[in-house]
């Protein structure tokens, strides 16, 4: 596959998968505050996604749109990071623990965080449409950032229960930032062709800001450990088939349907 | 021609161009329907093409579901007049609130919305986290009583683009067009 609209579906990917998650804090906020402050966050994810994906199917050339590619792939050929893809109740599928607001806000402010370098750094792309969208969202991420850190911080000051919850996200999430740090040949050949960039080259910047926060909130930082997870390049957890099934179920009993 | 508009517009180059900015300047935003387009900093360019004339439109937030609301609104209303036209949208440079004109700011503050602040355009594109000691921003100023002893009650209000603040003086929450 072309490396160049592979990249661009790991990003539209992973804002879409994003959006989806945390569509489905929509009308079960634990404030109405925060019921419509998630909404807006999924929705601003779902632009993202729009404008990736659209792009990624200009340049693919096939006749694909942003619905194409949204509805009617499988989650082999989804080609976003693992870490977008996990429940909001945790990683332990089954736990009865229901949805967990630490979590999903956790999991909030390491992937926009990740993803306030990365615009930075795509606003000087050679593609000149991905450096447009880049410096679009960069200003919506500044607020996802802003209401992830300060919410963590909240966490941290708050209840045992709500500084445990925080804690274990962290625990739980950070080796999934592993991904977003990783090399790989479809990265490569996209920063060496200006396009893209590595993902080694946003990691100060992140642990920078992670180290911030966490110190304010008063949380441990786990110590680094080898994991890998696998989704950008197709080889995902079981979480994100049911995610696709729930998501793509409507456009696909009614493919062509229009409202 | 409207001013305050620091898009590219044209110089006056026909009547025609003239009357498609006095019907943008009618043509209401879906969600906050006190403001035209035009106020609201959407449309960047206007330009006569061998196809016709083009409109150039940019989206507020990506995401914004009133967007594709807004290019339908702009296609009939010009329709109305007579006039075919071609919207493309266009995302750089990305919509700022600095675009908002002055009259689009008076009408937002009389509909009970707080307008936006000036966004520091030197400030890096990376928000770094403000430790709680750090936070010295000015809250907007209540648009119902004008004391300006607010403060933030949600960053995400009832639309993507406004945030939910509470008056400490005349008690009243209202929304804040979020400077961006």
């Amino acid at each position: 596959m072309n490396p160049h609209i592979d990249y661009l579906l790991r990003l539209g990917d992973s804002s879409l998968v994003m959006g989806q998650r945390l569509s489905e804090w929509t009308g079960h906020g634990p404030v109405l505050e925060e019921d419509i402050a998630m909404t807006n966050i999924a929705l601003d994810f779902v632009g993202q996604a729009r404008m990736l994906l659209t792009h990624a199917g200009k340049l693919e050339g096939a006749g694909r749109d942003e619905d194409a590619l949204a509805y009617f792939r499988d989650t082999r050929a989804y080609r976003n990071f693992t870490l977008c893809e996990l429940p909001n109740s945790g990683i332990e599928k089954g736990s009865g623990d229901g949805a967990c607001y630490a979590f999903t806000v956790m999991r909030n402010l390491l992937y926009c965080a990740w993803q306030a370098q990365l615009w930075a750094a795509l606003a000087e792309s050679k593609d000149t449409e991905l450096a447009a969208i880049a410096a679009k969202s960069a200003k919506e991420t500044a607020y996802h950032l802003r209401h992830a850190s300060d919410w963590v911080v909240r966490f941290g000051d708050g209840t045992e229960q709500s500084r445990a919850r925080a804690q274990r996200a962290l625990e739980q999430l950070l080796p999934y930032t592993n991904e977003l740090f990783s090399s790989d040949p479809v990265e490569e050949a996209v920063a060496i062709a200006g396009i893209g960039v590595r993902g080694a080259d946003l990691k100060a910047g992140f642990d920078h800001l992670i180290g911030a926060v966490q110190e304010e909130a008063g949380l441990a930082l786990p110590a680094a450990c080898g994991f890998q997870s696998t989704g950008k390049n197709g080889m995902h957890s079981e979480h994100l088939d049911f995610l696709l099934t729930e998501m793509q179920s409507l456009a696909r009993a009614h493919p062509g349907a229009q409202w | 021609m409207s001013a305050g508009i620091d898009c590219d517009l044209p110089p006056a180059g026909g009547d025609v161009i003239e009357r498609i900015m006095a019907i943008l300047a009618t043509v209401p935003d879906p969600e906050i329907p006190v403001i035209s387009v035009l106020d609201l900093g959407l449309v960047r360019g206007v330009s006569e093409t061998p196809d016709g004339f083009e409109i150039s439109v940019t989206p507020t937030y990506a995401g914004c579901p009133a967007t594709q609301v807004i290019a339908h609104d702009i296609t009939a209303a010009l329709a109305a007049a007579g006039i075919s036209a071609r919207l493309v949208t266009r995302l750089s440079p990305p919509w700022t609130t600095d675009w908002i004109t002055p009259l689009g700011r008076a009408r937002l503050r009389e509909f009970g919305i707080a307008p936006p602040g000036p966004v520091d355009h030197h400030a890096p594109q990376i928000v770094h986290f403000a430790p709680r000691a750090g936070r010295k921003e000015m809250p907007p100023a209540c648009p119902h009583c004008g004391s300006e002893r607010t403060e933030l009650l949600s960053q995400f209000g009832s639309t993507a683009c406004k945030a939910l603040y509470r008056c400490i003086d005349c008690r009243e929450p209202f929304d804040y067009f979020k400077p961006l």
